[in-house]
């Protein structure tokens, strides 16, 4: 009796598991190489018409998209869902003023970091797991834009300083806020030693910052993957091999991420680590500094900076494709951009927004910061990675 | 149960040869089978959708193309030393693991199971909270006491094998106390005194007479260490530098960083075949040591503490002194302020904290982390003890005897599979109706519940399996029903395991657990996740908030167990079955 149950049972479980092949192919085995990755869908966001939104401007890749500059709230409105990464983070109050008058409800869904979400969005292309995303850098901007999973989106706001750093003719992204990756240094440190901070790249290969510098595993930190471009950047292709090298001679110390390696390792945090020179933001030192203090009490070395610029867009597929453009709006928007340095950590694309005032005193953004074209990147970062492993970890 | 009558016309009872059912038990005995199949199917059909069907589909992305399969990738695979290394790294670090936490686990499972003394309920709360505790904070402590100016600095161990392998310890150490325990409080001593009455040492005593008994614990608890530890995640990443990875970093470093489903795909394959392996010798091992117990209540073997226990109390300190280290470093990292000490880092998560950094209060995360978890320990208790009912069936015929080693070693896979492999494989697969739950608030504790539930049957199931089926028949010939026979039987004995098993679940559910980090997660804010989002984030005031939020966590963790414990306890002490 209990034999007929059991050998059920077990040839259910058998069955999903062996024989679920086919049935997992189905919803999803047609789409993902059949159809050529990149050129289908930035042409037509064909899924998107069908929710019968009015506007379809979305669409339209012209300069001035007209998704409804004017009143157009009574007629998008819905729900919108915004895909983001973990650290996404906005305001309470500015968000449901927004929602207020806009009559779109937006429904945020963390996915991990920048990394993971970008691969999620790839893999959930053909069923999108939401209308907008927020958080693409540009050191993965060309792996989405080739996938193809966002569509073209003009915003009316993208003058203010956003199309500064426009990276596609066909305006699939969108930038909303920079921030600049650059070495840290705990002052104290270097005044307590009677040494001389380091200001260049150079500097900190030399014998006197032994063993005195922490960076974090470019495959695993979005940090470290920017502080390891930047050299790049600086060296170019033919140098960074050997920099790394003298970096490793010198006693560097890698670890998998950013937590670890400033909350630890770092001297200049509460963890109250060992080394003084951590691989970190521009904008961290205003942390670091308490009531009473007049100056922080570490800085950013402006000459190792690496500048990442997180991007917004509408994804293709979109089920409401015009709401999700005012979201995106609403991320260029002047009550979001006020508030971005506060939330996130990072500074807002729109010039005419003024920083807080901490930041302002100690977290002034890089003159000249390194920069590499992101297709470069997307072309190359697989293989930097690897060889950056090779060199660094054996 | 009884309420179901099913047309079932099977031949004849495999489950209890002895007895001819008198013409009134026939209604018993269809209830009985309908019973015992919606038990197995229940289970069975939750684990193929929620586990097979989305690891299929995402392996199956990665590796059916428009030319069929693509074999070649695993040669690709294989030609790379960098994976060789990795693989050989998974298995000698999780062998290592269970080694260790076994030598040092059995001891402890001795003294909290046999030995009565005050604050034995307290401790065995205590060893579970590292269970719960998010790996990003745990690695965080054991690296801040490694780290060249922590308190074990000069051991050198900052970034070491040896760190990651005491990281596994720190966190399995209770499973093996647990599930060895659970058996162990309910062993007949009167065997072990009879080989001591007939001149056997202690130790000669131990080895021949206890340890033997005590088998299919042993092997469960060394295969679940085993898997948790194979399938390491957080911990390898934090300590282990990048330089040393899993095969689960690696196909999570795959997935999700580089988007190579391909190479995923292969390696998640591997993964699946090295877990397979391990279930399959793991059963065979059960087998041969799954010899009918004797199980008593657990009232009657246990003594109190005498000096003869003193080599187990010295081992058992030494694993205290290892859970409680990086568990200082956490109190006393939250306890620092810019101020100096002080509890302001707790006071600030009655907030949402400056620019509403945690999105909810704290309060509010620990609330929406307790609601999860009693969501996934319900689910895991129920399927789970669902499925050890079947699984503690001693059919006689070969066939039903091997779909129940098979449904057994199925069960345990959600363990032992990539949780990157399933969350992503939950996108693609679990994103159409009917089966639309990629987005749903239940997926989190649905995820939850695949973790714990195999915790759940691994330590009730050896104590079913061990009871003597005589009393069950006695309680039949008595005139009990089938549900009657459960209740007064099987109950009782399995109430301390499920106890244990139910605070597993409960902190299961607390913890952050493998796939939840990496379903779509909605708006819940759990304290795991204002914990990560507290960590990185620079400046003093977020990680000593982070670090509170931790040890509220643990604390939460560690009062809950307690609870779960002291119910039991009441319950737990009227003998079995009222016999």
């Amino acid at each position: 009796m209990a034999a007929v149950a059991l050998a059920a049972a077990t040839a259910m479980v058998l069955a999903a598991c062996g024989g679920g092949g086919s049935a997992g192919s189905g919803p999803s085995g047609t789409s993902p190489s059949s159809t050529g990755p990149s050129s289908t869908a930035g042409s037509s966001p064909s899924g998107a018409d069908q929710s019968g939104s009015p506007t379809a401007g979305s669409s339209a890749p012209g300069p001035s998209s007209p998704a409804g500059s004017s009143g157009a709230s009574a007629t998008t409105g819905g729900t919108v869902t915004l895909i983001t990464h973990d650290s996404f983070a906005v305001d309470k109050k500015t968000l449901a003023d927004f929602e207020a008058s806009s009559g779109i409800t937006v429904k945020i869904l963390a996915q991990g970091d920048a990394g993971a979400m970008v691969s999620k969005l790839i893999l959930t292309k053909d069923n999108p797991l939401g209308d907008a995303v927020f958080g693409i850098d540009n050191t993965f901007a060309s792996k989405a834009l080739d996938a193809g999973v966002l569509a073209p989106y003009t915003s009316p706001l993208a003058g203010g300083g956003s199309d500064k750093y426009s990276i596609d003719p066909e305006h699939r992204l969108t930038a909303i806020d920079y921030g600049d990756v650059c070495v840290n240094v705990d002052h104290r440190y270097f005044a307590d030693h009677h040494l001389a901070e380091p200001k260049t790249y150079e500097d900190l290969a030399k014998p006197e910052y032994q063993n005195l510098m922490v960076t974090e595993d470019p495959a695993t930190s979005s940090p470290g993957l920017a502080f390891l471009l930047g050299t790049i950047a600086h060296f170019g292709d033919n140098g960074w091999q050997q920099y790394w090298t003298s970096l490793q001679g010198n006693g560097i110390k890698v670890d998998s991420g950013w937590t670890d390696a400033y909350t630890v390792d770092f001297s200049g945090s509460s963890g109250k680590g060992d080394r003084p020179l951590v691989v970190s933001y521009a904008s961290s030192p205003p942390d670091e500094v308490q009531k009473g203090m007049t100056s922080a009490p570490t800085g950013a070395l402006l000459g190792t900076c690496f500048r990442q610029i997180e991007y917004a867009g509408v994804l293709a597929g979109a089920k409401n494709p015009a709401a999700a453009g005012k979201v995106v709006d609403f991320l260029l928007s002047k009550a979001f951009q006020e508030q971005v340095p506060g939330q996130m950590y990072v500074y807002p694309v729109d010039a005419s927004v003024s920083l807080p005032a901490d930041w302002a005193k100690y977290a002034p953004a890089a003159k000249d910061p390194a920069t590499l074209d992101p297709e470069t990147i997307g072309k190359n970062r697989a293989q930097w990675i690897a060889d950056w492993s090779d060199l660094m970890q054996g | 149960m009884t309420t179901t009558i099913a047309a079932s016309s099977a031949p004849d009872s495999a489950g209890l040869p002895p007895l001819r059912p008198r013409p009134a038990d026939r209604f018993g005995l269809a209830a009985r089978r309908s019973g015992l199949l919606l038990a197995a199917l229940i289970p069975a059909a939750a684990l193929a959708i929620f586990f097979c069907y989305p690891v299929i589909s995402i392996v199956g992305r990665g590796l059916v193309g428009a030319a069929g399969i693509d074999l070649g990738a695993f040669g690709d695979v294989l030609s790379r030393s960098r994976f060789l290394r990795v693989i050989a790294f998974t298995v000698g670090q999780a062998v290592a693991s269970a080694g260790l936490a076994l030598l040092l686990g059995v001891p402890g499972a001795y003294l909290l199971y046999r030995r009565a003394f005050r604050g034995r309920t307290v401790l065995r709360a205590l060893i579970t909270v590292p269970f719960v505790l998010p790996t990003v904070v745990v690695g965080l402590a054991f690296r801040t006491l490694f780290a060249p100016q922590g308190w074990l600095g000069s051991w050198g161990w900052d970034g070491s094998v040896a760190a990651i392998l005491a990281a596994h310890v720190f966190f399995n150490y209770a499973v093996v106390v647990r599930t060895v325990g659970g058996t162990w409080a309910h062993l007949d001593t009167r065997p072990a005194e009879a080989a001591r009455s007939l001149g056997a040492g202690p130790l000669r005593t131990f080895a021949t007479v206890t340890l033997p008994a005590l088998g299919p614990a042993l092997a469960s608890a060394a295969v679940m260490v085993f898997l948790f530890c194979a399938t390491s995640f957080g911990i390898i990443l934090v300590m282990g530098g990048g330089v040393y990875n899993t095969i689960e970093t690696e196909i999570y470093r795959q997935t999700a960083q580089v988007g190579d489903l391909r190479t995923a795909a292969v390696l998640s394959i591997l993964q699946i075949a090295l877990v397979t392996l391990v279930l399959v010798v793991a059963a065979v091992l059960r087998r041969r040591t799954e010899v009918g117990l004797r199980l008593r209540g657990a009232a009657d073997v246990v003594r109190r503490l005498g000096r003869r226990d003193l080599p187990a109390v010295a081992v058992t300190a030494l694993a205290g002194a290892l859970l409680v280290l990086p568990m200082a470093v956490l109190v006393v990292r939250s306890l620092a302020t810019p101020a100096g000490w002080g509890l302001d880092n707790y006071r600030n998560l009655a907030t949402v904290g400056d620019n509403n950094v945690l999105l909810v209060s704290g309060v509010t995360a620990l609330v929406n982390s307790i609601r999860s978890a009693v969501i996934a320990a319900a689910l895991s208790v129920a399927v789970g003890v669902l499925l050890a009912i079947v699984l503690a069936r001693r059919p006689r015929g070969r066939m039903a005897r091997r779909a129940i080693g098979t449904l057994d070693g199925i069960m345990m896979l959600p363990l032992g599979v990539s949780a990157v492999t399933v969350g992503f494989g939950f996108l693609i697969a679990l994103d159409r109706p009917p089966l639309d739950f990629r987005s749903s608030a239940l997926l989190v504790p649905i995820a939850q519940a695949m973790v714990a539930t195999p915790l759940v049957v691994r330590m009730v199931l050896p104590v079913l399996r061990a009871a003597d089926e005589r009393l069950r028949q006695a309680a039949a010939v008595l005139g009990a029903g089938p549900a009657r026979v459960w209740a007064s039987v099987d109950l009782p004995i399995m109430s301390r395991a499920l106890a244990g098993a139910t605070a597993f679940a409960l902190a299961t559910g607390l913890g952050e657990f493998g796939a939840t980090t990496f379903v779509a997660r909605p708006e819940t804010v759990t304290l795991p996740v204002v914990i990560g989002r507290l960590i990185s984030r620079p400046g003093p005031v977020n990680s000593g908030m982070a670090l509170a939020a931790g040890v509220i966590l643990a604390a939460g963790c560690a009062l809950v167990v307690l609870l779960v414990e002291l119910a039991a306890r009441g319950r737990g002490g009227s003998g079995i079955g009222g016999f």
